[in-house]
């Protein structure tokens, strides 16, 4: 009896084994010749350019930025270290021996040429969505950058991690694979905007939550998380910016980096909107902004923005009326911080952001504001040609928490932050 | 690693340490020693200069973060030294001793872009981050209307000087 079961119990295993091996499969598909820049048309190109920048390829496919799209950067995850694939047409170390139903089938399977299984850290779950004609044109453009031997290096992830092929049994619990479909209750321009936003643009990779294996946790769509040691923010209406996210707020932010009622693009954002979105015209970014818009449950009323702010603005300043017998955060703020981030509440200017309407001070982790209060903004972040100087060597954990504490209070209705001063230390160290 | 960037419109390359504070660019390499040194902490605004028009606390800044930027210094925000706020701070007769005044001018300077005709609660906000050890806030706050009111072609900043000056 006892032998029966144990025979029963191994001859399942093997069915089970053959069966997902049968599942995880993939055949390689043929390496072709790389094709030259004849095989494609200019406009082809040139639309293959834009999208490439909706799908802000260059941010994690460049390391050095003279080498466009070689490879090589890392990506940290609780697994391990991914590096990222070369994808210029060198025909060794990059994608130029694959065909274009190669490169449909890793953009849209997430199956390198080999048959390969790749991992999610590159989001083929949204590029699953892209039409066959958008496909084509960011081939057309990829197949035509200057090739680069570069050899990327090895991934550093433990066991099992490592095994490839278990993939397979990722995919099946959290991969769907197929086009985008539209949304008939909606508009056409609200169809585009989700298109390239839930596409290419992969944008709930960062501003939606993962589950304990790495994929996006669809009951917390959109509530934000911390990536990269970036707070990226709730997309919906748990986001807790006082001003709503209305299409010109959310357009303005995504075409320069930075709106009067919101703040600026730093950090990993910085580039999505520098060095990618930027590639796009008008039409599309305005698309995203009324799907933004939509998204966060905005009042789309086009005076709303202003009035709200003025308000907000109106009961910071009642609330920070100067005393003699005022904090050190309060101080620190009048010395350091006013002369460029002061606002009549009736016209705040995005270049000089008002922290009261800012969504690194409402957001509910500090570590954006920790990171530009410490280390600035650039000149290539937010509002381009704009930047503020970092306060890592000017001011103490102590004082940026007193100073950070302070605006929390006094600049927000948001409760009190934790451990602020530990948090600034641990931002210092990274 | 050299840095380059323009500074009263003049194209300059400084081939130093990436992460030497502006400042002492400005004063040690290029000896425009106009903008001053006060906390080197970006508390005081004595060192004060306009990076691609906005005001900036120099001695925090390292000179890579202003790579191709535009750097403008009390020595070039106007070619003759006569900038509206220039003229009003000599009218006025405002400093006293003088050291933090480039900075109170650059900055103010700065404010009038945003604030073209600040009131007192504009200019109290904005300027308090540039001290002045001597007390000279109250005719700052004079110069500065005073120039407001020329530079919008009227006499409105001139009839509001009293009433600032008395709000001290």
């Amino acid at each position: 009896m006892v032998k029966k079961t144990l025979i029963g119990t191994i001859g399942l295993g093997i069915l089970v084994l053959a069966l997902f091996l049968i599942i995880a499969w993939e055949p390689s598909i043929d390496a072709v010749e790389p094709p030259g820049s004849g095989q494609f048309s200019q406009d082809q190109i040139d639309r293959g350019e834009v999208l490439a920048g909706l799908g802000n390829c260059q941010t994690c496919h460049t390391t050095d930025s003279g080498e466009s799209f070689a490879g090589g950067l890392p990506i940290p995850t609780p697994f391990g270290t991914i590096y990222t694939t070369n994808i210029t047409p060198d025909p060794k170390t990059g994608i130029g021996q694959w065909s274009e139903e190669a490169f449909a089938r890793a953009m849209r399977e997430g199956i390198s040429r080999s048959g390969a299984h790749l991992y999610p850290a590159f989001p083929y779950t949204h590029f699953t969505k892209v039409t066959d004609q958008d496909i084509a044109d960011l081939y057309a453009f990829l197949m035509t950058r200057e090739p680069v031997r570069a050899q990327k290096p090895a991934n550093s992830l433990g066991f099992p991690f490592n095994i490839r092929m278990l993939q397979a049994g990722w995919k099946l619990l959290f991969f769907d694979e197929g086009r985008y479909q539209a949304d008939n209750s909606k508009s056409e321009d609200w169809n585009r905007g989700a298109y390239i936003a839930e596409g290419l643009g992969h944008c709930s990779a960062c501003h939606s939550p993962r589950n304990p294996v790495g994929a996006e946790d669809e009951s917390r769509a959109w509530d934000g998380a911390v990536v990269n040691n970036w707070y990226a923010p709730a997309l919906n209406a748990s986001n807790r910016s006082p001003v709503d996210w209305s299409t010109g707020e959310a357009f303005t932010y995504l075409r320069t980096g930075g709106s009067p009622f919101h703040g600026v693009a730093i950090g990993s954002m910085a580039e999505v909107v520098h060095a990618g979105l930027n590639k796009a015209p008008t039409e599309d970014i305005q698309s995203l902004a009324v799907w933004m818009s939509d998204l966060a449950g905005a009042n789309d009323d086009a005076a709303q923005p202003g009035t709200q702010a003025s308000a907000v603005i109106s009961s910071a300043h009642d609330r920070f009326a100067p005393a003699p017998s005022s904090g050190q955060g309060e101080r620190l703020f009048a010395y350091a911080c006013a002369a460029c981030h002061y606002n009549d509440p009736s016209s705040p200017n995005a270049m000089r952001p008002d922290m009261s309407l800012n969504s690194a001070v409402s957001a509910p982790d500090p570590v954006n504001l920790i990171r530009a209060t410490l280390h600035g903004v650039s000149l290539e972040e937010g509002i381009s040609d704009v930047m503020m100087p970092g306060f890592a060597n000017a001011l103490s954990d102590q004082d940026i928490a007193s100073l950070l504490g302070y605006l929390r209070k006094t600049h927000t209705d948001q409760p009190a932050w934790n451990n602020l001063e530990q948090a600034i230390s641990d931002q210092r160290q990274q | 690693m050299a840095t380059e960037f323009q500074v009263n419109g003049q194209a300059v390359t400084l081939d130093i340490e990436d992460d030497t504070p502006l400042l002492w660019a400005l004063r040690d390499e290029l000896d425009l020693t106009g903008t001053k040194f006060g906390c080197g902490i970006g508390m005081c605004g004595a060192c004060t200069v306009l990076v691609n028009g906005r005001a900036t606390r120099s001695c925090i800044t390292p000179v890579e973060s202003v790579g191709n930027a535009s750097i403008t210094t009390i020595e070039g925000l106007d070619p003759n030294g006569e900038h509206p706020l220039q003229k009003a701070w000599v009218q006025v007769q405002t400093p006293q001793c003088g050291y933090c005044q480039s900075g109170q001018i650059m900055q103010a300077a700065a404010m009038l872009q945003d604030f073209p005709d600040p009131t007192d609660e504009q200019i109290t906000s904005v300027m308090s981050g540039n001290l002045c050890r001597c007390m000279t806030y109250v005719r700052i706050r004079e110069a500065i209307k005073l120039a407001a009111g020329e530079m919008n072609g009227s006499n409105t900043g001139q009839a509001s000087v009293a009433g600032g000056a008395t709000n001290e």
